[in-house]
C-alpha cells in the first residue's frame, strides 16, 4: 500500500480522539543537540480543520487493526473499514518531515490492539524511542497507552513522551460491558494511579534540581458523550474523581460522532455538540471557578441546561446571592458572576485598589454589560431587585431561535 | 508643538522618549512623526540627565510589544502613558486595565502577541536543498505578518530549528539562520519561494482525513485561522471542498446499514481479559 493511502486511513482512524494539547512540556530546545525540536510554554495550533478543531500534532494510529470490539469505534474488529499499518520507520520519517516544515508540534501516536497489550505497547514505544534516541527529536510526543500493558512498558513510554493518556471512553462499567466489552474501569483506574505515582516522582525529582529527568509531565483521558445513557452528573462525578485522585491535566469530552461503519448495537445520530460544549464549560467551572459538582448539577436535574451556560444557570437558581458589589466582593464571589472570566476578575481586583469601577470600565474590559448588569453593582449602577426577581430574567438570556453558534472549548467560560 | 521622529522600532522611540522626558516635555507638546526638526537636535544636549528617570519594567514590556504594531498613533499613545506614569503621579497606571489609554495599548499588545503566535503557527518551510557533504538542510518560508514582528518572532525558530539553515521572508523584514547566527534584512515585496514542497501532498492528505465532517464548525475555525492567512497555507484550499461535501457525507453515514457484531476471535489474551473482568465484577459485587 502507498504511504499516502496509509496516512489517509490511519489519520481518519485517529480523528475521534479529541486531545490535541501540545502544552505543559518541560522547556527545551535543540541548540545543543543534533536534531530538531523545542517544547515548553503554551502549545501551538499549526492549523485548524473546518470542524473547528486545532491541528497541533501528527495524530495517527500505528495500525487500525484491532482485536477489541468497542461499538462506538470505527476500528473495532466488527467494522469493515479498510485496514492499514505503518512501519515504525514510516511514522518516524513523517513526523520529522512534517516537523521540519513547521506543520506540527510533534506526534500523537495511538494504535489498535494487535495480538495483546504488551506487543502493541512495544511497537508504539519503538517509534518514540527511535525519534528520541536515533534522531534526537525534541518536539512533543503524546503516547496513548493501554491499561492492561505491563507497568514497566507504560513507564518506558512515559520516559519518551511529554504526555501519556488512557481513554476511559465511558463513565460507568455498565456502559463499558455493553459497548466496549474488553474494557474495565477498575483496570483503567489502576493504570492511571500507577502513572500518577510515576508523574509525581518525576516532578519531585525535577523540583529537587535533577535537570536530566526525562519523563512525561502529565496524563489526560477522554470520555465519549452521547453514546450511552450516562447523565451529565455521571460525567462530572467521573471527571471530579479523575482530576482529584489521578491528577489528570485534562478530561476531554468527545461528542459521539457518526462513523461510516455503524454498529447494530449503537444507532447513529447527529453528534450532541451543544451538550459537549456545556460539559466543557462545567468542567472549567470546577477547575478554575471554584464550583463543586453538586452546585452545577443536582439529583433532580442531572443534566446541564442546553440553552444557558452552567454559570448563568447556577446564578439564576441562586438569585438570593445577587447583586454583588464589584468594589467589595471577594475574588471567589466575583468569579461566580455570569459574564466575568478569571482574567477580568483579576483585573478588577487590581483596578479597585486605586479607583471605583463604573460601567464604562467594564465596557473597556470587554465585559458584556447585558450579561452582568442584573448581577453586579458598580459606582454608577444598582440593578433593580425587581429584575432579579422577575420570571423574565431567564427569558432575557435565552438564545434567539436558530442562533446556536458554538464556541471553542478553550473559550468556553467567560 | 514639536515634531519628533520615533524611528522604526522600540529602541529608536525609546531614545527619543528618554530625551523628551528628561527635558520635561509633555505629550501635548509633541507630534510623533517622521520629519526633520531643529528641535530634535536641540534636546540631544539634555542626555546627561536621562538616567534619572525611572520607568517601571511593566511599561517597558508593554512598550516593546506595542512598538511592533502598525498603528501610527502608537508612539504618541506610549508617550502619553509614560508621561502619566513618570510625571503625572500615576505610577500605578498600568494596573488600571480599564483606563482608556491603557486599554488601547493593551489591545495593541494583545494583537501583536497574537500575530507573533500566528507566525510561529503558520510559517510553512519548504526544503530548498541539502548540503552534499554535511547533510545540513536549507529551508525557506514566505509569511505576510500584519505587524512588525519578525525580530520578536525569530528566537522561537532559532531554538527549534537550530540544526537546519533557514530563512523567513516577509514584506516587513526577513530573518536568516546560518552558521549559528541570526541575521535580519529588509523586507521584500514578493514571495521568492513559490514552488510547492514535496511534502505538501502528504500534509494535505493528513488535513483532509483528520477533519470530521459530522462536526462542522466553520466559524470556530475562522476565528483561529482567519482567511488572510490562507493563501500561504498549503492545506487551506481544501477547506471549501471539505465544507461543501460534509453534509452529504454525514447523510450517507446515517443511512448506512448497521454492521452485525462479529464473534470473538480465538485469542488467549482476550480470554485472559474476560477472566480478569469476571473476577473484578465478582469483587465489586462482594463489596456492595
Amino acid at each position: 500500500m502507498q504511504l499516502d493511502s496509509k496516512l489517509a486511513i490511519l489519520a481518519d482512524a485517529a480523528k475521534y480522539d479529541a486531545s490535541c494539547a501540545s502544552s505543559g512540556a518541560v522547556r527545551g530546545n535543540s541548540r545543543d543537540g543534533k536534531g530538531v525540536g523545542s517544547t515548553g510554554g503554551a502549545g501551538i495550533c499549526h492549523s485548524y480543520a473546518p470542524d473547528g478543531r486545532c491541528i497541533s500534532l501528527l495524530k495517527v494510529l500505528l495500525t487500525n487493526l484491532c482485536i477489541y470490539d468497542c461499538h462506538y469505534c470505527i476500528n473495532r474488529r466488527s467494522s469493515n473499514v479498510r485496514r492499514a499499518a505503518f512501519t515504525a520507520a514510516e511514522v518516524v520519517k513523517l513526523t520529522l518531515d512534517f516537523y521540519k516544515r513547521n506543520y506540527i508540534e510533534g506526534l500523537f501516536l495511538s494504535s489498535g490492539i494487535i495480538r495483546n497489550a504488551d506487543y502493541t505497547m512495544e511497537m508504539v514505544i519503538d517509534v518514540a524511542r527511535t525519534l528520541r534516541e536515533v534522531h534526537d527529536f525534541r518536539g512533543y510526543i503524546h503516547l496513548k497507552t493501554i491499561p492492561e500493558a505491563s507497568p514497566e512498558l507504560i513507564e518506558i513510554a512515559a520516559r519518551y513522551a511529554d504526555r501519556i493518556s488512557i481513554n476511559l471512553e465511558l463513565p460507568t462499567q455498565k456502559s463499558l460491558d455493553v459497548l466496549a466489552p474488553e474494557k474495565s474501569i477498575v483496570r483503567t483506574q489502576q493504570a492511571m494511579g500507577r502513572i500518577r505515582n510515576k508523574l509525581d516522582e518525576a516532578s519531585e525529582r525535577r523540583k529537587n534540581g535533577d535537570k536530566k529527568v526525562r519523563h512525561a509531565t502529565g496524563q489526560s483521558t477522554q470520555v465519549i458523550v452521547g453514546a450511552d445513557a450516562s447523565t451529565d452528573a455521571d460525567f462530572l462525578a467521573r471527571s471530579d474523581d479523575l482530576y482529584g485522585n489521578y491528577k489528570m491535566r485534562r478530561v476531554y469530552y468527545s461528542a459521539f460522532s457518526p462513523i461510516p461503519e455503524p454498529s447494530s448495537l449503537l444507532p447513529m445520530k447527529a453528534p450532541p455538540l451543544i451538550r459537549e460544549h456545556r460539559l466543557y464549560q462545567a468542567d472549567w467551572l470546577m477547575r478554575f471557578y471554584g464550583f463543586k459538582t453538586g452546585e452545577i448539577l443536582t439529583p433532580e436535574t442531572p443534566n446541564l441546561d442546553l440553552e444557558l451556560d452552567p454559570k448563568l444557570a447556577w446564578a439564576l437558581r441562586n438569585r438570593q446571592d445577587f447583586p454583588v458589589d464589584i468594589q467589595t466582593a471577594t475574588r471567589e464571589v466575583l468569579l461566580r458572576v455570569p459574564g466575568l472570566g478569571v482574567r477580568n476578575v483579576d483585573r478588577i481586583l487590581q483596578i479597585r485598589r486605586f479607583t471605583r469601577l463604573r460601567l464604562t470600565d467594564l465596557v473597556r474590559l470587554r465585559v458584556s454589560l447585558a450579561k452582568v448588569q442584573p448581577f453586579l453593582m458598580t459606582a454608577d449602577h444598582n440593578p433593580s431587585n425587581l429584575l432579579l426577581d422577575s420570571d423574565a430574567l431567564r427569558a432575557r438570556y435565552l438564545p434567539k431561535p436558530k442562533q446556536l453558534e458554538l464556541f471553542f472549548p478553550s473559550d468556553a467560560v467567560r | 508643538m514639536q515634531c519628533v521622529d520615533p524611528g522604526e522600532n522600540f529602541a529608536s522611540w525609546r531614545d527619543q522618549a528618554r530625551i523628551l522626558l528628561a527635558a520635561n516635555i509633555s505629550p501635548q507638546e509633541v507630534l510623533w512623526q517622521r520629519e526633520a526638526s531643529l528641535f530634535s537636535e536641540a534636546i540631544v544636549q539634555e542626555e546627561a540627565v536621562i538616567s534619572s528617570v525611572k520607568v517601571p519594567a511593566a511599561f517597558m514590556d508593554l512598550a516593546e510589544s506595542v512598538a511592533c504594531h502598525s498603528d501610527p498613533t502608537r508612539w504618541a499613545l506610549l508617550y502619553s502613558i509614560l508621561w502619566r506614569v513618570t510625571h503625572g503621579g500615576e505610577r500605578h497606571l498600568l494596573a488600571i486595565a480599564s483606563d482608556e489609554a491603557v486599554a488601547k495599548a493593551r489591545t495593541m499588545e494583545k494583537n501583536v502577541r497574537r500575530e507573533i503566535h500566528k507566525m510561529h503557527a503558520f510559517v510553512r518551510f519548504k526544503l530548498i536543498d541539502t548540503d552534499a557533504t554535511t547533510g545540513r538542510e536549507r529551508y525557506a518560508a514566505w509569511f505576510e505578518p500584519e505587524y512588525f514582528i519578525v525580530e520578536a518572532g525569530a528566537p522561537f525558530f532559532r531554538n527549534r530549528f537550530a540544526n537546519m539553515d533557514w530563512s523567513i521572508f516577509t514584506p516587513k523584514g526577513c530573518v536568516h539562520w546560518r552558521e549559528n547566527r541570526l541575521t535580519f534584512t529588509a523586507g521584500i515585496a514578493e514571495n521568492p519561494v513559490e514552488n510547492p514542497d514535496a511534502l505538501e501532498a502528504a500534509w494535505r492528505t493528513y488535513y483532509r482525513n483528520i477533519f470530521n465532517p459530522a462536526r462542522l464548525k466553520v466559524k470556530a475555525m475562522q476565528t483561529e485561522m482567519p482567511k488572510r492567512y490562507w493563501k500561504n497555507l498549503p492545506e487551506a484550499d481544501l477547506i471549501e471542498e471539505l465544507v461543501s461535501e460534509s453534509q452529504h457525507r454525514v447523510t450517507q453515514m446515517l443511512a448506512e446499514e448497521p454492521r452485525p457484531v462479529k464473534p470473538r476471535p480465538k485469542n488467549a489474551y482476550l480470554d485472559r481479559l474476560r477472566d480478569l473482568s469476571a473476577r473484578e465484577s465478582g469483587e465489586s459485587g462482594a463489596n456492595e
